[in-house]
């Protein structure tokens, strides 16, 4: 019966991205609309991940759809530690659309599936650690999308930015680089357990890109902190990033 | 009661008649008082004074009350009073009341959504004679104009130059709390936006202009330094925001001058609002990584964007003042029932009164204490439905023909005759 949750999933985060896409043409009217979308579909997501984690013996999101399935629940909770604000709630206008099609991608994989094989529990620390790394640089990388989108409107003078209020410039660059900062520290400490607990048998292509992101996403706050490298170039850095965050989930359980 | 307003506003009276009827917040106090307790048919009074217009609200049991109203109306313009009465214009009773709760949201203002007049409403109100109706009216009119700005938009978008200047600077930078501000010509367009941008919290560091003497002065009032055009390139170093409106034939902040200093702030953003004509400031230092150039067409129009924002809000506004509207008529119209039902009620506390004293010293004082909580409930649970029914046919057609049926039955009329 759990499994059935994956509809109301679905609909509620396909509706709060409706609402937020309709929103571009609005006066934030119906975003409360949008965030009740999003705090559904958390709530009914958060059922079904507890009831995975019952039914299994273990860790029950080790394969890529299981693992697709946590993330954007990390991504939806990551958003909606700011998205409860009325300015941020355009936020989700970069993250909901992103959640929806993570749910029906995991779905389709059977990562939603109550019978889930169970690993080890080092595993389940190691791929939490890095999952939640993983969100915190796609709600990071959605940070960066609305300040290239924003920074857009103000150069081309778009008559209606004061008409959809988005959070200012200078918000998103700072959340966008607080989020890096937390995503850097958990896949650190992911990529720690990982080889302190597990067997590691040289360096395969998941191992590879993930040693990349680290490498990438550091680079990144180096950059900004030593060399004050911010704004556009920030965030184009994080859109960047985000490519390899989004390879490294099917090259873990396909190219392993 | 009856409510009435006699009133002159933008919307038909110039200026120059507008100000024949102004009085200031101790004026209308002084006015209200007269009115309502000149010995009239007028029993309350509130006086709505702001540039835009001049109301009297006036309330009393006679019907002559809409005359009381625009008499003091025309003797407030005084010899003027010819050119005032063809722009007058003369409401009552609900057509005066939603009339009050359009103007407390904003929507007869000259810009919709204008936030200074729900204050205004209300400093009238504190300082008129209001008594139930008036008080009721102005009670729910704030009420219609706080709906209206928390449940739409009507008020949140800027309206003119300098405010859109300002809403922009807070759209790039998280807050204008001890932003530096570099004003660049010294003319009263410069400093009405400064004073917007410093009422929101940034700082004034430096006025730059041609004369020395001009910029000082500006610079003092404002709080800041005053410097020559020449000391720009390196003022613009730390700055966060720029304004520029000098009268100057040609560009002041040239490319040469301006660029490589925009270029070593690495795309720390930068605000410059050219409100000059010829322009200022070079267009092409808006292609600049993190500086972002609005000159005066694209402030105009997003101004003009938001105005038409604030005219889509409006029809949800009126949704609101017209459901506050609709409370008012309710209970105003449940006025007519509720000498029927107070009689009514007098009535039944008479009859279980009248009897629980026939008991006197037949019953134990436990005893009487009993049957006197349990008559009273009685009493109670029989008039709540009629009563309830009473008021809900206050708002119909049949109120008062439901009040008389009521006084016929219980024969209350010869009671209140006796």
């Amino acid at each position: 019966m759990a499994e059935l949750l994956v509809w109301p999933i679905v609909i509620a985060y396909g509706e709060a991205a409706l609402v937020y896409a309709g929103e571009l043409r609005g006066h934030g009217r119906y975003d409360r609309l949008g965030i009740w979308g999003v705090r559904v579909g958390w709530l009914a997501q958060t059922a079904l991940l507890l009831a995975q984690a019952r039914s299994a013996d273990g860790f029950p999101w080790g394969t890529w759809a299981g693992a697709l399935n946590l993330l954007s629940w990390l991504v939806v909770t990551g958003y909606l530690v700011w998205g409860c604000r009325p300015r941020y709630r355009l936020v989700g206008l970069a993250v909901m659309p992103l959640a929806a099609c993570l749910v029906v991608l995991a779905w389709a994989g059977g990562g939603t599936a109550l019978d889930a094989r169970g690993d080890g529990w080092a595993l389940a620390v190691h791929a939490g650690l890095m999952l939640a790394g993983l969100a915190s640089f796609t709600v990071a990388a959605a940070m960066a999308g609305l300040y290239v989108f924003e920074d857009r409107r103000l150069k081309r003078h778009d008559a209606a930015v004061l008409r959809l209020r988005l959070p200012s410039l200078e918000a998103l660059d700072r959340l966008a680089a607080r989020a890096t900062l937390v995503g850097l520290v958990l896949l650190s400490a992911g990529i720690a357990v990982g080889l302190a607990w597990l067997d590691v048998n040289g360096l395969d292509a998941a191992m590879t890109v993930a040693v990349l992101i680290w490498v990438v996403y550091a680079l990144a706050l180096v950059v900004r902190w030593e060399a004050g490298v911010r704004g556009r170039r920030f965030a184009r850095l994080l859109l960047a990033g985000v490519l390899l965050v989004l390879a490294v989930l099917p090259l873990t359980h396909f190219a392993a | 009661m009856r409510l009435a307003l006699a009133g002159v506003s933008h919307h038909r009276a110039p200026l120059d008649v507008r100000e024949r009827v102004a009085v200031d917040l101790e004026g209308a106090r002084a006015l209200a008082r007269a009115l309502a307790a000149g010995g009239g048919p007028a029993h309350e009074a509130v006086v709505l004074s702001t540039c835009n217009r001049t109301e009297l609200y006036l309330a009393g049991d006679d019907a002559g009350v809409a005359e009381h109203a625009d008499r003091a109306l025309l003797a407030l313009a005084g010899p003027g009073a010819p050119a005032l009465a063809p722009a007058a214009y003369r409401l009552a009773d609900e057509s005066a009341a939603l009339h009050l709760f359009r103007v407390a949201a904003g929507l007869d203002s000259m810009v919709p959504g204008e936030g200074e007049i729900l204050g205004q409403v209300r400093d009238a109100f504190e300082a008129g004679s209001p008594g139930p109706l008036l008080g009721r009216a102005f009670r729910m009119a704030l009420r219609a104009g706080r709906r209206a700005r928390v449940e739409t938009a009507i008020g949140e978008s800027p309206a003119s130059i300098p405010a859109a200047a300002a809403a922009l600077a807070e759209q790039v930078f998280d807050g204008l709390e001890r932003r530096r501000v570099v004003l660049v010509g010294a003319g009263r367009t410069s400093e009405s936006t400064a004073r917007n941008l410093r009422s929101r919290g940034a700082t004034i560091e430096v006025v730059a202009n041609r004369t020395l003497d001009r910029a000082a002065r500006l610079a003092e009032a404002l709080g800041g330094r005053a410097a020559a055009l020449e000391a720009l390139p390196a003022a613009l170093e730390d700055a966060d925001v720029v304004v520029s409106s000098t009268s100057s034939a040609g560009v002041v902040l040239t490319h040469d001058a301006l660029a490589p200093v925009l270029r070593a702030r690495r795309g720390r953003p930068i605000l410059i609002v050219d409100l000059a004509v010829p322009r200022d400031v070079d267009p092409s230092l808006g292609e600049i990584d993190g500086c972002f150039l609005y000159d005066l067409d694209a402030l105009e129009g997003v101004v003009a964007a938001t105005l038409e924002g604030r005219r889509s809000e409006a029809v949800h506004a009126e949704r609101i003042v017209s459901e506050e509207a609709e409370r008012f008529r309710v209970w105003r119209a449940s006025l007519a029932v509720v000498p029927a039902i107070a009689s009514l009620r007098a009535h039944a506390e008479e009859i279980r009164s009248a009897e629980l004293a026939r008991l006197d010293g037949r019953l134990a004082e436990g005893e009487r204490d009993v049957v006197d909580t349990l008559t009273a409930q009685i009493v109670n649970k029989l008039l709540h439905l009629p009563t309830v029914r009473l008021k809900e046919a206050a708002v119909t057609a049949d109120g008062l023909l439901y009040a008389d049926v009521v006084r016929h039955l219980f024969g209350l009329e010869e009671e209140d005759g006796a």
